[in-house]
């Protein structure tokens, strides 16, 4: 559907894009994760034609897209804070596209009609868009986005104004809905959560470039590059020689799996991987702060010497805050990333 | 195309006011084709001249001091407090912003004048002092504090000074280093405006200066139309130019500042009713300052429009319908018909205003480069610039072909048009520049070309606003009086005129008419400037 090829947006000296090739597969969701300042919203904002390039091609269903007006492109494009039309209720918000495409009046009424109730809001049409909550504006912003039946849909933050609870149910309505209409969607969002649980596919981006794409799992497991790694949030990422199926970090020998690169690398230990025990079984760390998240704890530990770490063990085994204790890695829980020194995203 | 959209406002502004000034400007300092800038030397050495140099100064900076003084806690009081008849208080204090200089001068007349109110309760008279100028110039311009200022105050948000109370500042300590530097800019701005209203003020000092006080303004007009010398004309048009120029660059940069970041909130969340004595004190004064400041003259007009020889009734309304009632030939026509002039005049002016005007703000939406900056200043020159120079100049430039207007109606409406322009400007760019721009973006990719975009987001949101700023320009358009006087022809005078032939004259009936006649201009505007409050609800714009 979409395909990216050296797509270049620069802003003076900084390039927002840097020569960004990508493809989004017809009925997939590819949502593209970034910390802010990555580039991701000049990525959606190029393709709509909002963003002049400065080099690089975009193309829809194998069509340039290089002078195509904004108006023309046939694409939808949810804003981050929803940008509905004040002055115009919610029927005629959702209607606008139609109307612009010079759909008739019946049948137009017949879509939206179809659209509230799609997006769970049916009956809306005279609501002011002032009335509405969060929730419910991201509702109309859907379904006014939806309603020309756009080739791609492009979200931009979808979910990042809402509250937390609010944001875990939407997440996977919306996933179901656009499974169920087969829309292909990109979106854009800098919460690794919400994109892991809505695409299909995720592109991680750094400084205008893409530094890891792949499907959920696959970037969960195995993340590219140190950057990826802290991205997604991990903390316990350090520099290591990797010799046969051992690796020397700070924190003393740590096994790895085998067929693990070897030299001078960045080394990932999921807390997963990280084994509490007696004091003086490996090595000795100080039990720092305790975060609690449901059936699990993830705890800070202080070695003596080293950079912390950071553990997670189940409810019943958490040691408490001051408590000496030692630690073990487990091989299946760490993964050597790229070369250490090696531009990540590479 | 923002370059297309700008060719008709700077066609009309080059056509209409450069020109004019030019050749009035170049009339005055060229003898046999050549420039005499030695005039200019000359003029500006003679004492009468530095006398009315020195005055037009001091009593702007007196006016616009004297204005902050009374109007800050007015706008405090507007911006922080509710209490019952806030909305009607506030357009009645509006009233006189808009009301013609002719009425302001004429109800401060006959307050404080000869025979006047206070004349015939305790025979005080200062209508020769330059208190009767002070005080008409802060009824004048107390709206603009109060709009300016308190519309800034009220959407401060009061938590800001409550955090700073909270880290241990006093009441105010809390004040001084929170509130007062985000409301700055406003006060500079406003201040600024009146003073720029002050120094090139004409109606008012022309009625009540008598001979003894002129501004720049009364001394070209009477250099001009009087003593028919057109070299000292020029020479004091420049001075005000040049004047006026750099009172608008210093305005230009405050408001620029002040367009910068504020965390701006609901102004209906900020203000409560008045608690403890202090406050309740604070607003009987301002309340109190506003009955005896504005209603006061204001009610003085209409009394004494009323009041004929043989006691009240509509004598003088009545009279006003006749040509010549007191013997005289002041008009050719019935005064009465100047109202129907001066309606179909600021109809037209209105009209022509709202599209220069509302052309000029789609153009400068977009904050650009500075050839645009230097534009948006441009556009409120009109507002200071000697309206007698202009008027005077359209008579000696609009005089042949291909554009021969002397002799047609649409002469005036285009002279007021220039000073309605600069409201309709400031009233619509702020608004246009307030819809973000990612609505436009959002009905671009729903399908919506850029003109469609413009029709269906900006035109919708910015309607109210249009709707303001033709209550603007016509109530200014209807006031005009420095252009208008010199080419409505006498056959067809507009209200100002009228009003200002017949205090010209003397006798009771003629003073009389004049009343009745300002209280007629000035229910006309009052009526505009209601329904205009009644539209609108944000106060966004700067007027």
């Amino acid at each position: 559907m979409l395909s990216l090829q050296a797509a270049t947006v620069r802003f003076g000296e900084r390039a927002a894009l840097d020569a960004v090739d990508l493809e989004v597969a017809d009925h997939r969701i590819s949502c593209v994760l970034g910390p802010s300042g990555s580039g991701k919203s000049t990525l959606l904002r190029a393709v709509a034609g909002l963003q002049p390039m400065d080099g690089g091609r975009v193309l829809l269903a194998g069509q340039d897209q290089a002078g195509v007006p904004v108006h023309r492109r046939g694409l939808g494009l949810m804003f981050q804070d929803h940008q509905l039309f004040p002055h115009r209720d919610v029927g005629s918000n959702v209607a606008f596209g139609l109307r612009m495409h010079g759909v008739g009046r019946a049948e137009t009424n017949a879509r939206v009609r179809e659209l509230l109730e799609l997006v769970g809001l049916p009956g809306a049409e005279r609501r002011a868009v002032a009335a509405l909550s969060g929730g419910e504006q991201q509702r109309v912003a859907l379904a006014r986005a939806l309603a020309p039946r756009p080739k791609l849909l492009m979200l931009d933050e979808p979910l990042g104004q809402l509250d937390r609870s609010l944001r875990e149910r939407l997440v996977v309505e919306l996933r179901t809905l656009f499974q169920e209409l087969g829309t292909t969607v990109l979106a854009v969002t800098h919460d690794q959560g919400e994109a892991f649980a809505l695409a299909d596919r995720v592109v991680v981006m750094r400084d205008g470039r893409i530094a890891q794409e792949g499907t959920p799992l696959d970037v969960w497991q195995r993340p590219a590059s140190a950057f990826v790694a802290r991205f997604l949030g991990f903390d316990n990422v350090t520099a290591a020689t990797v010799t046969g199926q051992a690796a020397a970090t700070a924190w003393g020998k740590v096994p790895v799996p085998e067929g693990s690169p070897q030299g001078e690398v960045d080394l990932l230990v999921r807390p997963a991987g990280v084994r509490i025990g007696a004091p003086e079984d490996g090595l000795r760390c100080t039990v720092g702060v305790r975060t609690f998240r449901g059936n699990h704890v993830t705890v800070r530990l202080l070695p003596e010497n080293a950079p912390v770490l950071e553990a997670e063990c189940a409810l019943r085994d958490t040691p408490d805050e001051g408590a000496v204790v030692g630690i073990r890695f487990d091989a299946a829980e760490t993964v050597v990333l790229a070369g250490a020194g090696m531009p990540s995203g590479a | 195309m923002r370059l297309g959209l700008m060719a008709v406002p700077v066609a009309f502004f080059a056509l209409f006011f450069a020109y004019p000034v030019t050749a009035i400007v170049g009339r005055g300092l060229k003898a046999e084709g050549d420039w005499q800038f030695g005039r200019i030397g000359e003029v500006l050495s003679r004492p009468d001249i530095l006398d009315v140099l020195w005055f037009t100064t001091w009593q702007a900076l007196a006016s616009t001091a004297l204005t902050l003084l009374i109007a800050l806690p007015g706008a405090y009081v507007f911006a922080r407090f509710d209490f019952p008849g806030k909305q009607v208080l506030r357009a009645v204090v509006t009233v006189p912003f808009v009301l013609p200089t002719v009425v302001v001068g004429t109800a401060f007349l006959a307050l404080l004048g000869r025979g006047g109110l206070l004349d015939e309760l305790w025979g005080v008279r200062l209508d020769t002092t330059v208190w009767a100028i002070l005080l008409a110039h802060v009824f004048f311009n107390y709206a603009v504090v109060v709009r300016t200022v308190g519309g800034l105050w009220s959407q401060l948000d009061p938590r800001q000074e409550e955090a700073a109370r909270v880290l241990g500042a006093g009441r105010f300590a809390a004040f001084r280093r929170v509130t007062l530097p985000a409301l700055a800019p406003a006060v500079a701005a406003a201040a600024l405006m009146v003073f720029l209203f002050t120094f090139t003020s004409f109606g008012v000092v022309q009625i009540l200066g008598g001979p003894a006080y002129s501004t720049l303004e009364v001394e070209i007009y009477r250099q001009t139309a009087q003593l028919l010398d057109l070299p000292t004309a020029a020479v004091l048009t420049l001075v005000q130019f040049a004047a006026v120029g750099g009172i608008l660059a210093v305005h230009a940069a405050t408001v620029r500042r002040r367009e910068r970041a504020l965390k701006l909130v609901d102004p209906a969340q900020t203000s409560r009713r008045p608690r403890g004595a202090g406050q309740w004190a604070l607003l009987g004064g301002v309340l109190l300052t506003a009955l005896l400041l504005i209603l006061l003259p204001l009610g003085v007009l209409v009394e004494r429009s009323f009041d004929g020889p043989g006691g009240y009734g509509f004598g003088y309304y009545e009279a006003l319908q006749s040509v010549g009632a007191g013997g005289s030939s002041t008009f050719l026509v019935p005064p009465l018909e100047a109202v129907g002039n001066s309606l179909r005049y600021a109809l037209v002016a209105t009209l022509i205003a709202l599209v220069i005007g509302g052309l000029a703000a789609a153009a400068l939406t977009r904050r650009a480069g500075r050839l645009v900056r230097g534009f948006d200043a441009l556009l409120m020159l009109p507002l200071g610039v000697s309206a007698v120079t202009v008027g005077f100049g359209f008579l000696i430039t609009l005089d042949k072909p291909p554009l021969d207007l002397r002799t047609s109606w649409i002469l005036v409406p285009l002279a007021q048009a220039l000073v309605g322009v600069p409201f309709v400007v400031r009233t619509m760019l702020p608004v246009l520049r307030a819809v973000d721009d990612r609505l436009r973006e959002a009905a671009a990719v729903l399908g919506a070309s850029p003109l469609r975009a413009w029709r269906e987001v900006d035109l919708p949101l910015v309607r109210r606003a249009v709707l303001v700023a033709a209550g603007f320009a016509f109530a200014v358009s209807l006031g005009e009086f420095g252009a208008t006087v010199f080419i409505a022809r006498p056959d067809n005078p507009t209200l100002p005129v009228a009003v200002a032939r017949l205090l010209g004259r003397s006798g009771e009936l003629n003073y009389g008419q004049a009343m009745a006649l300002s209280t007629i201009l000035m229910l006309v505007c009052a009526v505009s400037l209601l329904l205009l409050e009644r539209i609108r609800t944000d106060r966004s714009g700067e007027f």
